[in-house]
C-alpha cells in the first residue's frame, strides 16, 4: 500500500448557486464515503477560491493565486493504493470529471535519512 | 573459524543483546506509545534475530550497536508507514510520525544518545507507575529495561514462567485500560515518583546481589543494570536527588565486594573472613564520591543511612577495626523508621560486635516474627557459637538449613554445623 | 481557528529536487533537518495539522473523457512539491507562519489557501 495525493483543478464554480453547490457536495460526499468504507481515503480538504502567495527568498507576499480557473487547485485528497495506476483508476470515480475538471495524481515521497 | 573464537563472539553478542534490547524497547515504546509495547518488543526481537543471522560465523560488524539501531529504526518506520500498530499512538511525538516530512528524521533523532537516555528514564517511571504492585514494577523493569526473558525472570524470582507471563498480560491490559503513558510525572509528583523508582531499583539490585540464581553472570548483570539505571537518574537534573546518589553509593559499596564473596569452589565467604585486597578499590572510591554528593539538603533518607553504614564497612582497614559504635547509631536511626526485620537483625549483629554477644542474643530473641527466616537463624546461631554454646548453635544452624534452597548457603551452614560438633 | 493549506512550489528542498540538484548526503540531511525543526516547532504550538512531500513524477487525468497522461510536465518551479495544513486565526497569520518554511530560502514559493469547512 502506498499513499497518493489528488490535486483537483477546474470543474464548476457553484458558489453563486447554493442549491447546485449542495447537490455537488452530496455527490462528492457519496464518492468519498465509498472510498472511506473501502479503506482508501486517508484525508482530504476542499479549498476556498481565495488565497495569498509568499514568494522566494525575500518572502514577498502577493494576493492570489491569479491563474486561470482551470489551473486553480480546488481541493486535495489523500488515498491509499497499490501503485499509481490503481490510484489513477480510483480517481476516475471523482465527480469533478462530470464538469470537465482534472485530477493530478502524485505519489507521496518517502523520505529516507 | 575455531570454536573458541565462536564462543567469545557468542559471549560478546549475548551481552550486547541484553544491554541493547532494553534500550531499544524503551525507544520504540516511546515512539509507538505504551499501549503498543508488545509490538515494540516484537520489533526488537525481530532485529536481534536479523543480527544473529547476519553476524553468523563471527561476522560481527565494527559497530554492532549502530547496526542494531539502524535495523530497528527501519523496521519501525516500516511498521508506522503500513499503519500496523494495534492501538492508537499516544506518544509525545505522535504528530511527527504522521508526515513523511518528519517521520524518518524523528526516528533518527529518537536513536541519538540523549533521546535514548530520555526514553529509558520515561520507561523507568512508566514501569514504576503507582497503579502497579511492587512485583509488577520489578517484572516490567526486568523485561523492558534490562532485556530479560520471561524464563530468566522466572528463574530470578524462583517463580514459574506461567505466573510471570500472566502477570505481564494483565499489566498490558491495565496499561490500556488506564491509559498509562511514557510521559514524565508532573513537577509536584517528581520526587515521590523518583523515590518509587529508586525503591524498585534497589529491589532489582538485591535480586542480583542475594539471588540464588545458578548463573553468576545473570546475577552480576542485574546489579550492573540497577547501577546503570541509577546512573541515568543521576545524569538527569530532574531525578538527581540526594537519595539517588546515596543509592548509587550503596550499590557501589556492595558490588566492590563481588570479587571476594566466593572462594574458587563457589563457597560463600562471610564479610569478616573476606580478603580485603580483593575488594574493588575503584568502586569503593566511587561509593565515597556519590556518598559525598548525597550529603545535601535537610532530609535524611533511608538510603543515606544504609550507604553510610556500607561506607564504614568498606573503608575500614579490617573487620576488627570497623567503627561498630558509629554503625550501631545509624542502625538505631534506621530502625526507628522502618519495620523491616532485616534491619533489626543486622543491627543485632553490629550490637554483638559493639557491646557484646550476650546482649545481641537477647535482642535477637526478642524478634518473634523472624524465627522462620534463614538469616535470622544463622545470625543467632553464630552468636551462640561466639559465646561458646556450641550445642544451641548447632541446633539453630540445623533449623536454618531447612529454611534455604541456595546451594551456596547450604554448604556454608553445613560447614558451620561441623565446626559446632 | 481556521485551517489553511500551503502548496509548496520550487525551491531545492524536496527530496527529488535534492537528488536532481546533486545535493550531497550531508546537504540533504541538513535540508531535511530544517524541515523537521520548522515542523516540530509548529507541532509543539499546535499549529501543525499534517502534510506530505510529493514525488516529482505523477499522472494527470483530464476532462469528461478522463484522458490519462504522464505528468506533470510543466516548469520545475511550478510543480507542487509538497503541502502542509496548519491552524491559524486568519489568512494573514497563516502567511506569517509560512515565512518560516525552508522552501522560501531556496527561492521557492508558497500558495496559501483557506480550507473550506465541509458542511453538508
Amino acid at each position: 500500500m502506498e499513499k497518493f495525493i489528488y490535486l483537483f483543478r477546474g470543474g464548476e464554480d457553484n458558489s453563486a448557486n447554493p442549491e447546485k453547490m449542495a447537490k455537488n457536495m452530496q455527490v462528492w460526499g457519496a464518492w468519498m464515503q465509498d472510498l472511506q468504507q473501502k479503506g482508501i481515503l486517508a484525508g482530504g480538504e476542499a479549498l476556498k477560491p481565495t488565497g495569498k502567495q509568499v514568494n522566494g527568498i525575500k518572502k514577498v507576499v502577493t494576493d492570489g493565486p491569479f491563474v486561470e480557473a482551470k489551473e486553480l487547485v480546488g481541493g486535495i485528497l489523500i488515498v491509499n493504493a497499490k501503485d499509481i495506476n490503481e490510484a489513477v483508476e480510483i480517481s476516475k470515480g471523482c465527480p469533478i470529471f462530470n464538469s470537465n475538471g482534472s485530477v493530478e495524481v502524485r505519489p507521496i515521497q518517502k523520505m529516507e535519512m | 573459524m575455531s570454536s573458541e573464537k565462536n564462543n567469545d563472539v557468542h559471549k560478546i553478542v549475548d551481552h550486547l543483546f541484553r544491554h541493547e534490547a532494553g534500550k531499544m524497547v524503551s525507544v520504540l515504546t516511546r515512539i509507538f506509545g505504551f499501549k503498543n509495547i508488545e509490538q515494540a518488543e516484537d520489533v526488537v526481537q525481530d532485529t536481534i534475530l536479523k543480527a544473529l543471522e547476519a553476524w553468523k560465523f563471527g561476522k560481527v560488524p565494527d559497530n554492532p550497536q549502530a547496526w542494531l539501531y539502524r535495523a530497528a529504526k527501519n523496521k519501525a518506520i516500516d511498521v508506522l508507514r503500513r499503519q500496523q500498530l494495534k492501538y492508537k499512538i499516544d506518544s509525545d511525538i505522535s504528530y511527527l510520525l504522521k508526515s513523511e516530512y518528519t517521520l524518518a528524521p524523528a526516528l533518527n533523532e529518537m536513536f541519538t544518545e540523549n533521546e535514548i537516555k530520555d526514553s529509558q528514564l520515561r520507561m523507568m517511571f512508566a514501569c514504576c507507575n503507582a497503579s502497579f504492585t511492587q512485583e509488577v514494577q520489578i517484572t516490567l523493569m526486568l523485561k523492558t529495561l534490562c532485556g530479560l526473558s520471561v524464563k530468566e525472570i522466572g528463574k530470578a524470582f524462583l517463580s514459574n514462567e506461567e505466573t510471570i507471563q500472566k502477570r505481564i498480560y494483565r499489566t498490558r491490559e491495565k496499561i490500556r485500560e488506564e491509559n498509562i503513558t511514557l510521559d514524565y510525572p508532573g513537577a509536584d509528583a517528581m520526587t515521590q515518583r523518583t523515590d518509587a523508582v529508586l525503591k524498585t531499583l534497589y529491589l532489582l539490585f538485591n535480586e542480583g546481589y542475594h539471588s540464588s540464581h545458578p548463573e553468576k553472570l545473570i546475577r552480576e548483570d542485574l546489579c550492573e543494570e540497577a547501577m546503570r539505571l541509577c546512573l541515568l537518574l543521576i545524569e538527569n537534573p530532574k531525578t538527581n536527588l540526594p537519595q539517588t546518589n546515596a543509592l548509587l553509593a550503596l550499590m557501589c559499596y556492595h558490588v566492590s565486594r563481588f570479587g571476594a564473596r566466593l572462594d574458587d569452589k563457589g563457597l560463600i565467604i562471610l564479610l569478616k573472613d573476606q580478603n580485603r585486597n580483593q575488594w574493588n578499590k575503584f568502586l569503593i572510591e566511587k561509593g565515597n564520591e556519590y556518598l559525598s554528593y548525597s550529603a545535601v539538603g535537610n532530609v535524611v533518607h533511608d538510603f543515606h543511612l544504609e550507604a553510610s553504614i556500607a561506607s564504614i564497612y568498606a573503608n575500614a582497614t579490617s573487620y576488627e577495626n570497623t567503627n561498630w559504635k558509629l554503625i550501631l547509631g545509624m542502625y538505631d536511626n534506621l530502625l526507628s523508621r522502618t519495620n523491616n526485620p532485616m534491619v533489626a537483625i543486622n543491627r543485632a549483629v553490629v550490637l554483638g560486635e559493639a557491646e557484646g554477644y550476650n546482649k545481641a542474643i537477647t535482642e535477637l530473641e526478642k524478634l518473634k516474627t523472624c524465627t522462620e527466616n534463614c538469616y535470622y537463624n544463622t545470625s543467632l546461631a553464630e552468636m551462640y557459637m561466639k559465646v561458646g554454646d556450641k550445642e544451641t548453635a548447632r541446633k539453630i544452624f540445623g533449623k536454618a538449613l531447612e529454611l534455604t534452597s541456595s546451594n551456596a548457603e547450604i554448604e556454608l551452614i553445613r560447614r558451620k554445623i561441623k565446626m559446632c560438633s | 481557528m481556521e485551517k489553511f493549506l500551503y502548496l509548496f512550489r520550487g525551491g531545492e528542498n524536496n527530496a527529488h529536487d535534492m537528488r536532481d540538484n546533486n545535493l550531497s548526503p550531508e546537504e540533504m540531511q541538513t535540508q531535511m533537518q530544517k524541515w523537521m525543526t520548522w515542523m516540530k516547532a509548529l507541532g509543539e504550538k499546535g499549529i501543525l495539522v499534517g502534510g506530505e512531500p510529493l514525488q516529482v513524477t505523477g499522472k494527470q487525468v483530464t476532462g469528461t473523457k478522463k484522458v490519462v497522461t504522464d505528468g506533470p510536465f510543466i516548469e520545475a518551479k511550478e510543480i507542487v512539491g509538497g503541502y502542509l495544513i496548519v491552524n491559524a486565526k486568519n489568512i494573514d497569520e497563516a502567511v506569517e507562519i509560512s515565512k518560516g518554511c525552508p522552501v522560501l530560502e531556496a527561492d521557492g514559493k508558497i500558495e496559501v489557501r483557506p480550507i473550506q469547512s465541509m458542511e453538508m
